[in-house]
């Protein structure tokens, strides 16, 4: 048994999903290769090295592969998949791009968004859009799957001592050119993608006074939310709704601030990581799903919970 | 420019999902059925594409059993030419989904393949890209835009980080994002009309591919129910816990 | 948006709502003469979406108009093999003996179903003969020529947003002309109620009475379920000035359809119907039911229940009101179904006569009074009335009425009020504490209405119409304390204080409406009028 990992990088650095994947790897064997398809990549296989898990980092490192161009990976993929029992990539837009290709040249059925591994044949997924939770098993001797990061723990980064093998470029006829990549530049993330969510809902009482939100997030870096009875009343706009017909989040860290729970907010908020609730009613529906949950009045804990963060940046620094 | 567009029946997105008892699976009996959302995209912006004058014949495709035949009425309602149903009773894989296709593909010659960039009952997001991989041609993923100029693809996909933009060479498959346009109502004059635009059912038995499925599914299970957790005392426990107990801030 | 060019369809018969009577009418019509073109709009997303009812069926009209249904797969199964009258007091309950109890309370012969499939059954068969349905669209307004006679009906734009300002995807109404245009929306239709104050057709009749139905699907333990079998009760939680009762219908696949219908000319501003529902499920007889088991379904309709003293003329020009949106639902037999299916088959009847010998459509009176249904509402006209005098009189003269006089003592009461007419001051009723929810056996409206699958497209106009806008917090407020907070089983309206001036505000939370027009019938002042939001939107009642 052999796993592949598929790393996902800016070609500077892992993007983090490529350490959950990893983990998720671990579940299935400890013969764990990575492959990092890039340009320029020498530092990138370095830092690989070093990832404790790792016996081997494979490089493919080639000015074509410049620019994640799923047409372009997936031959390279392809071209060592039958050394492995297992391929896996994370089920980010990146990875979910590029492994169905090689599944349909290899002829086999894929398996997407896997949260959970039961034994190297045997895997937790989540469909209609994880309000059910399929638990599947698959003969096929390779297995193609996509990790869900936020499932997994980051791996160990450090202590490894991976061997290192570069695999010749396949050059393939262009059909795609890359343009260009806007990427979000904001210190707010989007609300679908963001790690942390702070939302506000009715008893913030007006408009002006989700700003206190607004605060809260830029401290933690975090996106903005709202309940759809905030949204409603005219606070904040709906593109922040959150809940069953708003955005459907699962940061790793959602905090509700002033929101009773109804469980049409729940359902867009259900599969976050950890919840925080704050609210001044114990009685709130909201307490009963959070994993921590602060009974006061919002309007004095978020400026406390503001110089709190304050204090720990300090710390840290 | 011939423009075929796939699309799937699904449960109605607004219906709350119920998991057997059994485990077998989801409720589906009695239960609404519509267009997957994201494949309400790709049928409205190839009907888009005939109205600019840039497709000159679009067709709808579904594999699924005979009550398929309403997805398929109503794209046509909305404004497709014709229809096909490949017909099966059996659940497929979305690699099989893909062969088929491929296989409609190769009948009916379009220059561009529209599809939902998931559905929302098996949620895999692969048959777009399999069916550009088995026929080796260039794929457009979760599109939010699409300029179709000199027989070159214009296109911004939405990936994790903002906005990709590619150009890609015709023929080209596309999976379409919600965020790609606002699918037209099919008006009462317009289903009409529909009733009377060809729908032609083949049976996937003919076309010789093997759908046999290989995975199996042992259960299907309702989600865990969060429980509650704990209350804390004050803002500088809640910090502590969130920094050295959950490790998210 | 009445200024734009509209697209028009042309049939012989456009019949609004798919629900029994509708679907009645359609396929009777089909039966006599196939080549008619008849067209069945339906508000829902799909046929059975709306239709929400107990449901013990009594196959009279079916077994009248397909009488082969049993060899067609149609999902009328579950014979009644048991049934209980059960009286209930905070603490027990009473059985009342099933030979005391009069015929209307008896179902023997009859079948659990679900009122919503076999309405997707017989749409199938409406189809099959031709008929077009068209789910999603609402018929909106009512069309007139210049002699007021009702021409068709135009369905609603869609793609409106809330300041009634086209969207990207906004597809006007189309005008759909008929020379027959049949009312079959079912209890308080927004069409209907406009024809009868049109064309006066209540005149002299009793004002109309109406209840407030809820039902809630559990799936129970095996142990305490058994197919087949009917439970009704009276009494507690309801204090026995207010009319209603409550049911437990065991269903297959294990499920129970357990509900219960309030009386809306109570008189209590402070009753929350919602609440007493709640309470109801947790007296032992209801609640032992309940053990491990889970609730899976959420509703609520208003019912029609002034029997034959309120029922309107049911034919107009051009027109006619049928099913319950007409009121020929028997009350003391909790059934309304095949009275409405009937209503359909006798108005094809009269339809088809106008249509090929220009007969008037008023024809449907005299058909009307000799058809079965008549002799049932008329057996059982007395027995609403008499609950004005409180519970046990009434279930004493209701005995009587029923047992001794077969129904034909030679008078009839009359309903004295209409229900919006009922509620006494604020400041001279008690306030009514309900139990806090425990989210076992009760549970708030949020988590209700997600049982409920209700749904509406964001951003349209708000089809919950104030004639007075300050009427809510001017009035209403002071006078009844805005019972609306509690009538509407769904949490549309609340009163919320607006924190930069501390006034109070009407909020209306319109996309959580379940449809079931009891804010239309109840409100003190008329002040609500509901009409239909953009198609397609609502709750779904599909399989319950």
């Amino acid at each position: 048994m052999s796993v592949l990992v598929l790393a996902e990088h800016n070609d500077q650095a892992f993007l983090s999903s490529t350490f959950n994947v990893i983990e998720a790897a671990s579940k299935i064997n400890d013969d764990i290769h990575l492959l990092i398809c890039g340009s320029k990549i020498e530092n990138l296989a370095n830092e690989g090295k070093n990832i404790l898990a790792l016996k081997k980092v494979i490089t493919c490192d080639n000015e074509g592969l410049n620019n994640v161009i799923a047409e372009k990976i997936s031959p390279i993929i392809l071209s060592i998949a039958k050394n492995y029992t297992h391929i896996l990539a994370p089920a980010t837009t990146y990875g979910k791009n590029i492994l169905p290709r090689v599944a349909a040249l290899l002829d086999i059925s894929q398996i997407s968004d896997v949260i959970g591994i039961e034994n190297p044949q045997t895997f937790i997924r989540p469909i209609y859009a994880g309000n059910a939770i399929a638990h599947v098993q698959s003969p096929q001797t390779l297995n193609l799957i996509t990790i869900r990061p936020t499932a997994f723990e980051r791996c160990e980064t450090m202590g490894g001592e991976a061997l290192i093998e570069n695999i010749p470029y396949i050059e393939t006829p262009s059909q795609t050119r890359f343009i260009n990549r806007e990427v979000t530049k904001s210190d707010r993330p989007d609300l679908s993608n963001a790690k942390i969510v702070i939302s506000g809902g009715r008893g913030l009482e007006n408009a002006d006074n989700f700003k206190l939100i607004y605060e809260l997030a830029d401290k933690l870096k975090a996106a903005v939310g709202a309940s759809r009875a905030a949204v409603d009343s005219g606070y904040i706009g709906n593109e922040h709704q959150v809940g069953q017909t708003g955005k459907m989040v699962a940061p790793d860290l959602y905090i509700a601030i002033g929101i009773s729970g109804a469980i049409q907010h729940l359902a867009g908020m259900k599969d976050s990581k950890v919840i925080v609730a704050i609210n001044k009613d114990v009685e709130a529906p909201i307490f009963k799903i959070a994993d921590y949950g602060l009974s006061g009045d919002l309007f004095q804990v978020i400026p406390e919970l503001m110089a709190e963060l304050d204090l720990l940046n300090k710390i840290e620094s | 420019m011939k423009v075929l567009v796939a699309v799937k029946r699904v449960v109605d997105y607004k219906v709350q999902i119920r998991v057997k008892s059994d485990q077998s699976g989801v409720e589906t009996q009695n239960v609404k059925m519509s267009v997957n959302p994201p494949d309400e995209n790709a049928i409205e912006q190839a009907i888009k594409l005939k109205e600019q004058g840039v497709a000159s014949e679009t067709i709808a495709v579904s594999i699924g059993d005979d009550k398929s035949q309403d997805v398929l009425r109503t794209a046509m309602a909305m404004g497709i030419d014709r229809s096909i149903l490949a017909k099966t009773d059996q659940l497929l894989e979305p690699l099989a989904v893909a062969k088929v296709l491929k296989s409609i593909v190769e009948n009916e010659k379009p220059d561009l393949v529209l599809l939902g960039k998931q559905a929302i009952d098996d949620d895999a997001n692969q048959t777009g890209q399999l069916l550009s991989a088995l026929l080796n041609w260039p794929q457009g993923c979760f599109i939010s835009k699409l300029k179709i100029e000199n027989n070159l693809l214009s296109i911004s996909r939405e990936i994790d980080e903002g906005i990709e933009n590619l150009e890609l060479t015709i023929p080209a498959i596309l999976t379409c994002d919600l965020r790609l346009n606002t699918p037209r109502f099919a008006s009462l004059p317009n289903i009409m009309k529909a009733k009377k635009k060809p729908l032609d059912v083949i049976d996937i038995g003919e076309l010789g591919i093997d759908t046999t499925p290989k995975i199996k599914t042992i259960k299907v299970i309702e989600p865990p129910t969060r429980k509650a957790g704990i209350m804390v005392s004050d803002v500088k426990e809640l910090i502590q816990k969130l920094k050295y107990e959950a490790k998210v801030i | 948006m009445t200024d734009i060019q509209r697209e028009e369809l042309e049939y012989d018969v456009v019949i609004v709502g798919a629900g029994p009577a509708g679907l009645s009418t359609a396929i009777k019509l089909k039966q006599i003469n196939p080549e008619t073109n008849v067209c069945i709009l339906e508000k829902g997303s799909e046929v059975g979406a709306h239709i929400f009812s107990g449901n013990v069926f009594e196959t009279r009209a079916l077994n009248e108009l397909i009488p082969n249904w049993k060899e067609l797969n149609c999902p009328v199964q579950n014979q009644v093999n048991k049934e209980e009258f059960l009286f209930l007091t905070n603490a027990s309950s009473i059985k009342v003996p099933n030979f005391l109890l009069p015929k209307v309370l008896q179902n023997h012969g009859n079948y659990i179903i679900s009122l919503s499939n076999l309405c997707k059954w017989l749409a199938e068969q409406a189809e099959s003969l031709g008929v077009e349905i068209f789910p999603g669209f609402a018929a909106k307004n009512l069309l007139f020529d210049d002699g007021d006679n009702l021409i068709g009906v135009q369905t609603g734009d869609m793609g409106l947003d809330q300041n009634s300002q086209p969207k990207e995807n906004f597809e006007p109404g189309i005008n759909i002309k008929s020379r027959v245009t049949v009312l079959a929306e079912g209890c308080r239709g927004h069409l209907g109620k406009q024809v009868i104050k049109k064309y006066n057709l209540d005149k002299d009749k009793s004002p109309q009475q109406y209840g407030i139905g809820f039902k809630e699907i559990w799936e129970i333990a095996p142990i305490h379920h058994q197919l087949g079998k009917v439970m009704h009760t009276v009494g507690w939680p309801l204090t026995h000035d207010t009319y209603g009762g409550g049911f437990a219908y065991h269903a297959e696949n294990s499920q129970l359809y357990l509900g219960y219908v309030v009386g809306l000319d109570y008189k209590n501003p402070y009753l929350s119907p919602y609440d007493e529902f709640q309470k109801y499920k947790t007296h032992p007889a209801i609640s032992k039911l309940l053990k491990g088991a889970k609730r899976i379904s959420y509703g609520a309709r208003a019912l029609i229940e002034g029997g034959l003293q309120s029922l309107p003329k049911m034919s107009m020009r051009g027109g006619l009101l049928i099913g319950c949106d007409a009121g020929t639902l028997n009350m003391p037999k909790i059934k309304g179904s095949h009275t409405a299916m009937k209503s359909g088959m006798i108005a094809a009847e009269v339809i088809h006569q106008h249509l090929t010998r220009n007969s008037s459509l008023d024809l449907y009176e005299e058909r009307f009074k000799q058809s079965w249904v008549y002799q049932e509402l008329h057996k059982s006209r007395n027995v609403k009335p008499s609950f004005q005098w409180g519970l046990i009189p009434a279930m004493i003269f209701t005995a009587l009425d029923q047992k001794i006089f077969q129904g034909k003592l030679p008078f009839t009461f009359n309903h004295k009020h209409a229900d919006h007419q009922t509620l006494i001051k604020a400041a001279e009723a008690s306030k009514i504490e309900y139990p806090k929810y425990d989210g076992v056996l009760t549970f708030d409206k949020p988590s209700s209405v997600y049982l409920s699958a209700t749904n509406h497209a964001e951003n349209q106009p708000c089809h919950l119409q104030l004639q007075d806008l300050d009427l809510p917090i001017h009035f209403t407020l002071n006078e009844f304390d805005e019972p609306a907070q509690r009538y509407c089983p769904a949490g549309v309206y609340e009163i919320e204080i607006d924190n930069q001036n501390q006034k109070k505000i009407f909020k209306i939370n319109s996309q959580n409406c379940i449809h079931c027009k009891t804010c239309d019938i109840k409100e003190p002042s008329q002040n609500i009028n509901w009409i239909t939001p953009e198609g397609g939107g609502g709750p779904n009642y599909s399989g319950t």
